[in-house]
């Protein structure tokens, strides 16, 4: 289980006595910013990846900047691993607390600071909810695009922390598309602005290299968020197919034709009727795929798209085209979407979501591939997609009761992600390597690669103390675990010695 | 997609070569692409490293909207390819002078008037392969959209003025060419049109192109045939034609080509412009441009002042870029030393000490 972490493999910090840890960070925090006792860190040991737990000595919870800033500098000088925590939606571990470190909770910066409805910006604080910024803005007909399923309970700081996408980013981008600034503070306790309000800044895109990086470069304590005008019409298609091949062609069809829709979601035969008995969104529960696919914009172009759409979904061989008759279906239709993981509930009494992605032209083939590899290892997955973009979130089906089933699906799990990897795609699109995937980036870069990774880390973070043994693996991990891969044809780390 | 031009060709191995050459003698390389954008940056002096050679789209495949080309090819040929099947670069990056190539694109990191409303180039960046400092092959992000898989250093290198990295080959994200182009004027002073693009931005139209020359608003709109005659409906003006965009996006248009320089003004779109208020302005009023040999001396606080930054790109007079604050200034120099460690690539281009 990868919620241990290894000295040798990940990250080795010398143990600080608590009463110094206490006497050098509470006096920097508000009264009940730290806490230690174990009823009160416990809430903290794991994220939105609850497979995954471990214990921080201590939980502190600053409520400015200037006090962000100086206990980062204290566990700085104390040599104290620190790991930065939004609310903890996170599917990747990246906010699993670093055993004996401090859990930088961001939960207290939780205020929309402005919304310019000329500049169409939103300024808001790293722990206010996605969903918030959005319902903050819809009085001036704007909306903040990004829209992670966890839109409802995820921070905008843990966006920027994972460069979160979600079902309509086809068309609007993801994080890094719509951030233009933010504030974030260094190990060093230093204070930067990278990017800013103009639509770009002197000197290189540092905002672009923040986002996504997983709280390993610094803690993000204000940001300045990109507003869309919220389209005129929205319109939603469901068409189902007898063949998952075909669903998948219908799909390059549409991105071939030159449309771009707002969101194109695929679902398969299982995951469709679990969603269909878990929120009755009126799915053909006989179809071996549905396609959602949304256009948006000015009503005029939305008519015609629908009409294109429609034809090119019959052209691909769809058993039926519906669209939305009105706003009620529509929702309908995207609630079975949404619900698609917890209806999972109903198929097996856990779940493991993979985030692979892969170029569209191989869906086909990995879908393929995936059940064979389902066979194999003795397990089921039903599969919901990003389609448009590629994003396969398939979900293995196990039981945590039952001895090895974990590690079985955890094994399915690597051996989708690799599977990804092979086609040209990546081992996670949206959910980021955290924890979890730290294995898989072996696979995916080579020993050079992960060295770069390193060395832009330690030109934030020269210590290596902020969010240690995630997102960027060690070179003595990859050589432990790579041992049994072979990358690109060839045996990976064929420099370094085995026995 | 096969390449089809007979000079194609992967000079990895020699370039690569040549990097590693320059490790051992320590000496810099001036990496050159077209020489088109010799406006920008500062002067290098080192051993020149020519990447005209290194050529050829490596793979596109229109139904996956992805195309992926060697540094050296050029933007034409690329643009061309793309027309063809009916899509092109988002980013619409400026021409400055016949030759231009992907490699110069990334790195000078330009985009044009469709920024604001389709992104920028670095948003269509989806991988790149470059040579580090070592002369390695390293690969960052790759030919999906949605990938968190590692830092995003091939975004970095987009704008990084060849200073962190030989970029090898680039993965793109394209878009469909729209269905309809449409163009109209306004007889609206700058003032007044600032406001009627920011009322305009703030509804989910077709537009694609903002600029104010001085005297009239040129409007462009992209889309489908309904909401394109819709939205020109809505707007009014005269009717124009599109391939006037030319000159605003390759920055030819009399207004920007009149002066012994070009100054690129960004700002915060609809905040104030100081002293810059009066100059023709682009993407919404996100860029203002200075045609003059340099700008007065009081410009540069004043830039940065409104939040915004300057950067020169046609002319030699200096400074090329706005000035860094010491503490992002040394975290440059901190990354160049991440990726560059013996400083070969470009050293001094951006600013002195990166």
């Amino acid at each position: 289980m990868l919620d241990t972490f290894d000295p040798r493999l990940d990250a080795d910090f010398p143990a600080v006595d608590p009463a110094i840890l206490r006497a050098r960070l509470a006096p920097l925090l508000p009264a009940g910013g730290f806490l230690t006792r174990l009823e009160a860190i416990r809430p903290y040991e794991s994220d939105g990846l609850p497979a995954y737990r471990a214990l921080p000595a201590a939980v502190a919870l600053p409520e400015t900047v200037e006090q962000v800033a100086a206990v980062l500098k204290a566990c700085r000088d104390l040599g104290v691993p620190v790991v930065a925590r939004g609310a903890g939606t996170g599917l990747s571990g990246g906010a699993l607390p670093f055993p004996g470190g401090v859990l930088l909770v961001m939960s207290k910066f939780s205020r929309i600071l402005g919304i310019d409805p000329v500049a169409m910006t939103a300024r808001v604080q790293p722990g206010v909810r996605n969903l918030a910024v959005s319902e903050a803005a819809a009085p001036h007909g704007l909306f903040y695009a990004p829209d992670p399923s966890s839109q409802l309970a995820c921070s905008i700081g843990g966006n920027v922390a994972e460069n979160a996408g979600g079902v309509h980013c086809l068309k609007y981008g993801l994080t890094v598309h719509n951030v233009l600034s933010a504030q974030v503070v260094t190990l060093d306790g230093e204070i930067l602005t990278l990017g800013g309000p103009a639509s770009d800044a002197a000197g290189f895109d540092l905002m672009a290299l923040f986002t996504g990086s997983e709280g390993l470069l610094g803690v993000v304590t204000e940001v300045l968020l990109r507003l869309q005008p919220l389209p005129e019409t929205t319109r939603l298609i469901l068409a189902a197919f007898d063949d998952v091949g075909r669903a998948a062609g219908a799909v390059a069809a549409i991105m071939a034709a030159g449309v771009v829709p707002a969101g194109l979601e695929m679902m398969d035969g299982p995951a469709l009727r679990a969603a269909e008995d878990f929120a009755g969104a009126g799915y053909p529960r006989d179809a071996a795929a549905i396609l959602l696919c949304e256009i948006d914009g000015q009503d005029e172009d939305v008519i015609e798209e629908i009409e294109r759409v429609s034809g090119l979904l019959r052209e691909s061989g769809a058993t039926e085209v519906r669209v939305a008759r009105d706003e009620a279906e529509r929702r309908r239709f995207w609630a079975g979407r949404k619900g698609a993981f917890p209806a999972m509930g109903r198929l097996a009494p856990d779940y493991y979501c993979i985030d692979g992605t892969i170029p569209r032209k191989s869906l086909p083939f990995v879908l393929a591939e995936m059940g064979r590899l389902a066979e194999v290892h003795g397990l089921g997955v039903a599969n919901v997609f990003h389609a448009g973009d590629g994003n396969l979130h398939p979900l293995i089906l196990y039981d945590a009761n039952l001895e090895g089933d974990l590690e079985k699906a955890e094994a399915l799990g690597g051996a989708i992600l690799e599977l990804c990897v092979s086609v040209g795609g990546s081992i996670t699109g949206e959910h980021g390597v955290g924890r979890e995937k730290i294995n898989q980036m072996c696979v995916q870069f080579t020993p050079a690669e992960v060295n770069a990774f390193h060395a832009l880390k330690a030109a934030f973070d020269p210590r290596g103390l902020l969010n240690p043994g995630k997102a960027i693996p060690t070179l003595a991990r990859c050589a432990e675990y790579g041992g049994m891969h072979v990358h690109k044809g060839a045996l990976p780390f064929a420099h370094l010695e085995r026995f | 997609m096969p390449t089809s031009n007979g000079s194609d060709a992967d000079l990895t191995s020699a370039l690569a070569e040549a990097v590693r050459g320059a490790a051992a003698d320590r000496t810099p390389l001036e990496i050159r692409g077209g020489g088109t954008h010799a406006g920008m940056g500062r002067p290098v002096s080192g051993r020149p490293l020519e990447m005209t050679g290194h050529r050829g789209v490596v793979d596109y495949d229109p139904a996956e909207l992805v195309l992926t080309a060697r540094a050296g090819t050029p933007l034409s040929e690329i643009e061309a390819l793309l027309a063809e099947n009916g899509q092109m670069l988002a980013f619409e990056p400026p021409r400055l002078g016949s030759g231009g190539t992907l490699g110069g694109a990334v790195a000078t990191g330009l985009s044009g008037p469709r920024r604001p409303f389709t992104g920028a180039l670095r948003d269509y960046v989806l991988g790149a392969r470059i040579l580090n400092g070592q002369g390695e092959v390293l690969r960052f992000g790759g030919t999906v959209f949605k990938n968190v898989a590692g830092f995003d250093a091939f975004r970095l290198m987009a704008g990084a003025h060849g200073t962190l990295g030989v970029l090898l080959d680039v993965s793109l994200r394209v878009i469909p060419h729209p269905a309809v182009e449409a163009a109209r004027v306004l007889d609206l002073s700058s003032g007044a049109a600032l406001q009627q693009v920011a009322d305009l931005m703030r509804r989910p139209l077709p537009l694609s192109g903002t600029f104010h020359d001085g005297q009239r608003l040129h409007l462009r709109l992209s889309g489908g045939r309904a909401g394109v005659q819709a939205a020109t409906d809505r707007i009014g003006g005269e009717s124009a034609d599109p391939a006037d965009w030319e000159p605003i996006r390759d920055l030819t248009h009399p207004v920007l080509a009149r002066g012994e320089g070009l100054w690129r003004i960004a700002l915060p779109r609809t905040g104030p412009a100081g002293d810059f208020a009066d100059l023709p302005w682009d993407q919404g009023g996100g860029v203002r441009w200075l045609a003059a040999e340099t700008p007065p001396a009081q410009a540069w606080d004043q830039a940065a002042a409104l939040g915004g930054h300057i950067e020169r790109v046609r002319g030699t007079a200096g400074p090329a870029f706005q000035p860094l604050p010491p503490s992002l200034l040394a975290l440059h120099r901190r990354i160049k030393a991440a990726l560059d460690p013996d400083g070969l690539f470009n050293p001094g281009r951006m600013y002195a000490e990166v």
